[in-house]
């Protein structure tokens, strides 16, 4: 589904780059979490998959395709593949839950009909049934990413990318955000997590891919959390 | 759905940003309303020409006693000359430039110089002896005044060849003048339009970066995300265009309609009704101008 052939970014000629030679395969269905402190690369990983930035060298397939020759107006199209979840939730403040979900489905055109029935399907498999007209102000933390993932799964993604999805969250409502991308894994959706939470990643018990300074040191099938030897941890 | 979700995106960004859209709508309104006159006064002066060009005579003046042309040395014009003037003027030679010949005697003369300065002092002091006699020559192409001058102006008894064109010429520049005067403020506001219009985009694109930001990740096409913005800019100026054309209107209404036509019977001005054709135009300019301007801002200031 991902796959990354020798890839390296370099963001300016100077400094070390943020991605070196990284090879790596995400296979459809598959659930992997990317670990490693900041700056180890997980983020420039997630903006290559999107291709809000290009590989330096190396070529970076998602679907199948390299994203080097997807032409700038198919972009979008590749974006409707992916979804995205991010630390801070980015939750649009004067909107409903219902609006800020719908709004991913209006904006690629979906018709009212197909928007009215899907939102509340979408919002039941988050676990925020009934909270259609909060607000996100309203919401915990926890609520909050709910309504977040509920945004990136609603066009159907093939691939689900969060970005420290838990790192605004204390361990319990933590726990319950994991539930939910193990459930949208579990229908087949491929997820890649970048977290340095090492109780979720202890506890999930899934593939784990650590990055240190831009390269892969570690790939466990069933891999648990190293604590981060030489680099600092947040 | 996608038509509703743009219009209201619009709504919403044109409530957002009301003060800066208000001035794009002044600043479109004001420039076009230049650019407008400067064409009003463009087809005034083609309106007068096409006008007065038809009715241009040459007029071939005839010695008379005080002439002072070396041509008249030997004194007023005799029969003879005349006679031999106006047949080489009816002569085939000239039959492809010479439509019509009048003859105009020291009487006549006298007569239209009365009718012209009916109020003024000098009319009794003049007597038909010191009007010259002429022919009036109307020309088939009233651009070849210059090959009767040439033919006629050195014939003995002939005072002088004059064209009533240079007179016109002279009130064409002038218009001519006031127009690159409106074109060159037209110009400036219409550079501070386009600064503005920019301006306002950016504005426009800061404060809903949150939205277009999840657009991008969510995948909506380059159109949806950009559009809002320039259609906000391109309504602005539209309303401004609109403006612009109705002051326009008002001003040819007030100022041609009610004062200029009654105060100059004689010359033909442009009608409200051709004012009305440049409305067009200057809502065309209007959108492609906020059009242009907002698609280079959000070139670089709203990532797709």
């Amino acid at each position: 589904m991902i796959r990354f052939d020798n890839v390296t970014k370099t963001y300016d000629q100077k400094s070390q780059p943020a991605l070196d030679g990284v090879s790596l395969d995400v296979d459809r269905g598959e659930f992997v979490f990317l670990v490693g402190a900041s700056g180890s690369g997980k983020s420039t990983f997630i903006r290559l998959v999107l291709k809000e930035d290009s590989a330096s060298r190396g070529a970076v397939y998602v679907a199948g395709q390299n994203v080097a020759n997807i032409p700038s107006w198919r972009v979008p199209r590749l974006r409707r593949g992916i979804g995205v979840v991010f630390q801070d939730f980015r939750l649009l403040p004067n909107k409903t839950v219902f609006a800020n979900v719908a709004f991913a489905m209006q904006v690629i055109g979906r018709s009212r009909a197909v928007i009215r029935e899907t939102v509340p399907d979408v919002l039941a498999t988050v676990g925020l049934e009934g909270k259609n007209n909060r607000m996100p102000h309203e919401l915990s933390g926890g609520e909050q990413q709910r309504v977040a993932i509920a945004r990136a799964i609603v066009n159907r993604p093939g691939i689900l990318l969060a970005d420290e999805p838990t790192g605004n969250l204390d361990p319990t409502t933590s726990m319950g955000i994991m539930k939910v991308l193990d459930r949208i894994n579990q229908n087949g959706t491929t997820v890649v997590m970048a977290t340095h939470d090492d109780d979720i990643v202890n506890t999930m018990r899934k593939r784990v891919v650590e990055l240190r300074n831009g390269s892969v040191v570690r790939d466990d099938a069933q891999g648990i959390y190293i604590g981060d030897t030489g680099a600092v941890v947040e | 759905m996608r038509l509703a979700f743009i219009l209201s995106e619009i709504g919403s960004g044109i409530r957002r940003n009301l003060s800066m859209v208000t001035s794009v709508i002044l600043v479109t309104f004001i420039s076009l309303t230049f650019v407008g006159a400067a064409g009003l006064f463009q087809l005034q002066i083609n309106q007068m020409k096409g006008y007065w060009y038809d009715r241009v005579q040459v007029t071939v003046y005839l010695c008379v006693d005080n002439s002072s042309e070396a041509s008249c040395a030997a004194g007023p014009v005799t029969e003879d000359q005349r006679a031999a003037i106006e047949t080489k003027l009816r002569s085939d030679q000239f039959a492809p430039y010479v439509d019509t010949v009048s003859y105009e005697s020291q009487d006549e003369a006298l007569g239209h110089f009365r009718d012209q300065f009916a109020n003024s002092p000098i009319v009794d002091s003049v007597t038909a002896d010191q009007l010259p006699e002429s022919f009036r020559v109307g020309l088939v192409d009233a651009e070849k005044y210059e090959v009767i001058n040439e033919a006629f102006s050195s014939e003995p008894g002939v005072d002088a060849v004059s064209d009533q064109r240079d007179f016109l010429e002279a009130i064409f520049r002038y218009m001519n003048w006031a127009s690159v005067v409106a074109l060159v403020i037209a110009g400036i506001m219409t550079f501070c339009a386009i600064l503005l219009i920019a301006t306002t985009i950016r504005l426009s694109a800061f404060s809903r970066r949150r939205e277009t930001g999840i657009m991008r990740l969510v995948g909506a096409s380059k159109a949806v995300i950009q559009l809002p913005f320039v259609l906000e800019g391109v309504i602005a100026a539209v309303v401004g265009a609109v403006l612009a054309s109705a002051t326009l209107y008002g001003a040819s209404r007030f100022v041609i309609d009610g004062w200029l036509v009654n105060t100059f019977p004689q010359t033909a001005f442009i009608s409200s009704q051709q004012v009305l054709l440049l409305v067009p135009a200057l809502v065309v300019l209007g959108a492609i101008l906020a059009g242009l301007s907002s698609l280079l801002t959000l070139r670089r200031y709203v990532k797709v």
